[in-house]
């Protein structure tokens, strides 16, 4: 079988058997997803070791007619941004087993069938390759979260659930307009053969039919990513959701809007996307600025790391807006770095409430005295957040930032404020839980990491440190992609949209003799 | 050379202590501490006898860090006769620190956790002055910066530590912003960020370019050296350890800006109108901390707010062109200021931790070899001749004679007042009664011995190290001027400040008080640092904080956005009630929920295809 439909189908074979396991022994649960999530990593692992970094074209393709009519494929395949997407859905899964194995009492055995039914769907977001299963998969990983929020989340969690649940379908039933209209001129749901059709100049859009297009894309996008000012779900979501679906939600989710902005805006809209590209930098840079200025006077530490996490995708979208080489490879960048980070960030703000039962910063204090190794993972992931050099956030804070510099000065001028403001909120949220004279209360429920602790957060610390010291491990297949992007956006574009960027000009040269290649075969 | 060896020892020595440090005896962390330093050090004294002469840059180049586009930043490192400096400095007064270290903290908590960061530190501070470009200069920057952070907050325990450092912190983001946008800018117009490309085509760029990355440049400076207008965190980092006083916030980190500055002198030697501001900022600078100095009750405070003023003066030096001179001020200031620290350290802990000058008096006599040493200190920061300070404030203060005559007697007066103000502490210290309670002991061995050899370096440091004749191929060369007459006038203001703070001290310990009843609200205003701290929080910060709190959550995301989709939001509740009708637990139904939704979309892609026409043209 393929290694990729493998990855893909694992969890979903995982959530299936998992229905079978008898209610009453919920240790079992626990077990088999553990044991499904960490197989899938290694299976990922796999694929990963197979995956060719020098060339730009689709990996691991299968295409398999479906649905006759409408004719609908099962089509995936992976590039060399959703193989580190997929890589760290499947990262991040096992972790959030491990986190959730006390946390979660209640109905174990449905809370882990829903985790690993959430990891198919996320991967297959990531790897689908016809509009239509995109679609299927976009709305099968909305569902799970869904519960995750509304069962097993805080006291407001049917609030949030369907706040969540009704912006995301808002933004979800525009795109499939949009699938459905795109079909219609077509006649296929494959993104390649539009894609082709596009290059061949078989298919063009007036003006006004590409931006309603690209906006119905983007708005569903945006409010996933989410973008100033569609952001308000993702404070209420995050504080009600359990750990696990906090971290699954910040780390993978968001990057779905994210991704679907670079996968499917750009290469389909190149026009309207540069049209609107000034006005959406806008928005990212309030984002930006907002989402930290907010994040910042937060009683709630849930709540905090939700808004820091309205300012960090302001990045992502920033350097996806700036059309240059660095700007979106470092918005992939910091998608990966922004996964990991946050993801530690909530899993830690998981085990302080596990603790202590309360996410009110003023609950805590001293805590480092009592809990010097849980402070210590805290600080590092902190520091990573507020983009520390060596650590994973800081190269790609400082791509997307070069690279909107290439294009528009002004708007990393304004982004950086960002850089600032960060180590604001981070910072002083961290003094008053960490520092301090220990209180008598959190005295007493501070115990240490335990180990199932910290087998869930050494390896994001891992990852933390070797995406900020080494980015060569991760850079050059994402560059690939980014690339074969980039060259996209050159398709029905005036020439007087022309990037000004010029060093650019030789990869550009090369990935067309790639591009060309890989349509030889 | 290896080069890599210098950072990674002390970084390994951070890590040993960090993980399993806890578990370990005092006398095995401070071995491994200071082992790594001593390794450190021996392996700077190897390779710079390694180099030969070093009249070109020796490059290393390791592995590529961050790769996209053009851009292409190696982890490079170089050296050349600047970074030797440097690294001496560094090494060579972070080891003598180190070893002090060990007697001085013997009474604290957290030994094994102050020494892995004091390690820390030294990899960041050696990967900072080994960088050969920018943004590798930027990990050590910003490195230097954390260690600051956490050791400010050391005693984490303390409100004002923790506020102390998270302001460090900050304040020191503020003057990152503007390092990092200059190097964007760098970037964007040299396409590299390595130091030899860079400079290679400086020159070649237009003078409002230069001029603008010169001047943010000089705002990350500003920050990281404690200029106008970002000082206000320096003197508040007193809170940590005194030794962390010493070495970070007096010896090494502090001189960052001023290392940078003189670092990229291809840049702002085409960049005039910069560089005057670079001095300008210093000359105000070192005046403006100075006359705080004068009347700070805080030994550390009077040290810190000295330490802002003599950074003010390497910045004149770097301002007017005088690279070298800057350099200079920045060893022997490292030498005597290190030492005026660790000395006051040896003093607060003879008096158990006692730090008020008024509490002090007499000591001269009891803790006789922390007295003579700092003595020595205390002349060579007043510009004694022919001890270090002499040498190097002289070269400064010419080359700003020539740049602009005023900043010549601003600079003048400044060292009247440096004098005065050392002095002043010493007396209050040192002579009359002894006014404390604690009985006083002098200090270990340990702690002694690094005191010698500061002092004997404060002394002789001028005269024995020659740096703008070492130095004299790496900057562009500048006429030597002497000018008796001027060296005179500035040694004759040190004399005079020594002389009155004898009066007013020693001789008539009256004094003190009717003066600063007589100039109550001169006094006032200085001994409260001008009320800048006051002003700062009134302006910015507070504004800021409420403005987000009750503007931007409370108005525009609960109310506007949140407001704007409130029947959104009670429909929801609706339905969030019908939903959960169907949340029974049972999976099956909800797989059923997810089939009927699919199949609803499946309905209407259906229903849209009987309505396509082809679609394909």
């Amino acid at each position: 079988m393929n290694l990729l439909t493998l990855v893909l189908i694992m969890p979903l074979v995982g959530f299936l058997a998992s229905l079978t396991i008898p209610r009453r022994f919920p240790q079992n649960s626990r077990a088999w997803a553990l044991a499904v999530s960490l197989a899938t990593f290694a299976q990922s692992l796999i694929l990963l070791s197979q995956f060719n970094r020098n060339t730009a074209s689709d990996q691991f393709t299968v295409d398999i007619p479906w649905i006759p009519t409408p004719e609908i494929h099962f089509h995936v395949a992976a590039d060399g941004i959703s193989l580190w997407l997929v890589l760290l859905s499947t990262f991040l899964t096992p972790i959030c087993v491990l986190i959730s194995w006390k946390h979660v009492q209640d109905r174990v055995k449905e809370f882990f069938a829903f985790l690993l039914l959430l990891e198919f769907g996320l991967v297959g977001v990531f790897i689908a390759q016809d509009l239509f299963l995109f679609y299927v998969f976009w709305e099968v990983s909305l569902v799970p979260m869904y519960f995750l929020i509304g069962i097993w989340g805080h006291s407001r969690r049917i609030y949030a659930a369907v706040k969540f649940f009704l912006y995301t379908m808002a933004g979800s039933v525009l795109m499939l307009v949009a699938i459905i209209y795109l079909y219609n001129r077509t006649a296929t749901f494959s993104y390649a053969a539009i894609l082709d059709m596009l290059a061949s100049g078989k298919l063009t859009f007036a003006p006004g039919e590409q931006m309603l297009l690209f906006l119905a894309f983007f708005v569903a996008f945006a409010i996933k990513v989410p973008l100033f000012p569609l952001h308000t779900w993702l404070p209420d979501a995050h504080v009600e959701a359990p750990t696990a679906g906090s971290v699954m939600l910040a780390s993978v989710m968001l990057k779905m809007g994210t991704f679907g902005i670079l996968h499917y805006c750009l290469p389909l809209f190149p026009v309207a996307a540069r049209r609107c590209a000034p006005w959406i930098a806008v928005l990212a840079i309030i984002g930006i600025i907002y989402g930290a200025l907010v994040a910042m006077v937060q009683p709630n530490m849930k709540k905090l790391v939700a808004y820091s996490s309205v300012s960090h995708l302001g990045f992502v979208v920033l350097g996806i807006f700036s059309f240059t080489q660095m700007g979106l490879d470092g918005a992939v960048y910091q998608m990966l770095s922004h996964g990991i980070t946050t993801g530690a960030l909530f899993a830690l703000v998981g085990f302080l409430y596990e603790r202590r039962h309360s996410l009110e910063i003023s609950e805590y204090g001293g805590v480092a005295t009592v809990a010097p190794w849980l402070s210590t993972a805290f600080l590092i992931a902190t520091l990573a957040s507020i983009g520390l050099p060596l650590l994973n956030n800081f190269v790609g804070e400082f791509l997307v930032l070069q690279g909107t510099a290439m294009t528009h000065f002004s708007w990393t001028a304004w982004a950086a404020i960002g850089v600032i403001l960060s180590a604001c909120y981070m910072l002083w949220m961290y003094q008053r839980v960490f520092y301090g004279v220990t209180a008598a209360d959190v005295k007493r429920h501070m115990p240490d990491l335990g180990l199932r602790e910290w087998a869930a957060i050494v390896p994001l610390i891992v990852m933390m440190v070797w995406m900020g010291v080494y980015s060569q491990s991760f850079l050059p297949p994402v560059s690939k992609t980014t690339a074969r992007v980039l060259e996209q956006t050159h398709i029905n574009v005036p020439e007087r949209v022309e990037l000004r960027e010029k060093p650019r000009e030789k990869t550009r040269e090369k990935t067309r003799g790639e591009t060309e290649v890989a349509h030889a075969r | 050379m290896q080069l890599w060896l210098i950072p990674i020892l002390p970084l390994a020595g951070f890590v040993i202590n960090g993980l399993v440090g806890r578990r370990f005896s005092r006398g095995l962390v401070s071995a491994i501490a200071i082992g790594s330093v001593v390794l450190s050090f021996a392996w700077v004294l190897k390779a710079i006898f390694g180099l030969g002469d070093l009249n070109s840059r020796y490059v290393e180049h390791y592995y590529t860090w961050i790769a996209s586009g053009s851009v292409n930043i190696g982890v490079d490192f170089a050296v050349d006769r600047l970074t030797v400096v440097m690294l001496l400095v560094v090494t060579g007064i972070g080891l003598l620190i180190h070893i002090y270290s060990i007697g001085y903290m013997a009474h604290e908590g957290g030994y094994y956790r102050f020494f892995a960061y004091m390690n820390l530190f030294m990899f960041f501070m050696l990967v900072l002055v080994l960088a050969s470009n920018f943004l590798l200069l930027f990990v050590g920057w910003e490195g230097v910066g954390l260690c600051s952070y956490l050791l400010i907050g050391f005693y984490f325990d303390k409100q004002f530590a923790t506020n102390a450092g998270n302001k460090a912190f900050i304040v020191n983001r503020i003057g990152d912003f503007g390092f990092s946008l200059a190097m964007f800018l760098i970037f964007k117009n040299f396409g590299s960020l390595d130091f030899t490309k860079v400079f290679q085509h400086a020159p070649g760029a237009s003078e409002a370019m230069l001029t603008t990355i010169g001047l943010l440049l000089l705002v990350g400076a500003c920050g990281k050296s404690a200029q106008l207008p970002l000082y206000v965190w320096l003197p508040d980092a007193m809170a940590g350890p005194t030794p962390v006083s010493a070495l970070i916030h007096a010896a090494t980190m502090v001189t960052a800006g001023v290392y940078m500055v003189a670092r990229s002198w291809p840049i702002f030697i085409h960049a005039p109108s910069a560089m005057n501001v670079v001095a300008t900022v210093g000359i105000a600078t070192a005046f403006f901390a100075a006359t705080i100095g004068l009347v700070q009750n805080d030994i550390k405070k009077v040290f810190a707010y000295s330490t802002v003023s003599q950074l003010g003066y390497m910045f004149v030096g770097v301002g007017c062109g005088a690279f070298s001179a800057g350099i200079w001020h920045l060893m022997t200031h490292a030498f005597f200021k290190a030492l005026l620290f660790l000395g006051a350290g040896s003093v607060i802990h003879a008096l158990s931790g006692e730090q008020d000058l008024r509490n002090m008096g007499g000591l001269r006599k009891k803790i006789r070899w922390t007295f003579l040493t700092m003595m020595c200190a205390a002349v060579a920061i007043a510009g004694v001749p022919p001890f270090s300070g002499f040498y190097s404030k002289d070269a400064i203060l010419l080359a700003a004679h020539e740049h602009a005559p005023w900043m010549y007697w601003v600079g003048v007066v400044t060292a009247g007042m440096t004098a005065f103000y050392v002095f002043r502490a010493m007396f209050l210290a040192f002579f009359g009664e002894y006014r404390g309670k604690e009985h006083p002991h002098e200090s270990p061995p340990v702690m002694l011995a690094p005191l010698a050899i500061l002092a004997v370096l404060s002394l002789v440091g001028g005269f024995l190290f020659n740096i703008p004749a070492f130095l004299s191929g790496v900057f562009p060369a500048r006429e030597a001027v002497e000018d008796s007459s001027l060296m005179l006038i500035s040694v004759g203001a040190g004399a005079i400040g020594i002389l009155l703070a004898w009066f007013v001290y020693v001789a008539k310990p009256a004094m003190a008080d009717s003066l600063a009843s007589g100039f109550g609200w001169i006094y006032k205003t200085l001994y409260n640092k001008y009320f800048v701290d006051e002003i700062y929080d009134a302006a910015v910060v507070d504004p800021l904080v409420s403005g987000s709190r009750t503007v931007l959550w409370k108005g525009v995301d609960a109310g506007l956005i949140d407001g704007s989709v409130n029947g959104v939001g009670a429909r929801a509740q609706d339905v969030g009630s019908l939903l959960r009708l169907l949340q029974s637990g049972n999976v099956r139904s909800y797989a059923t929920w997810v089939l009927f939704g699919s199949v609803v979309a499946i309905v209407a892609m259906a229903l849209a295809g009987i309505g396509s026409t082809g679609g394909l043209r």
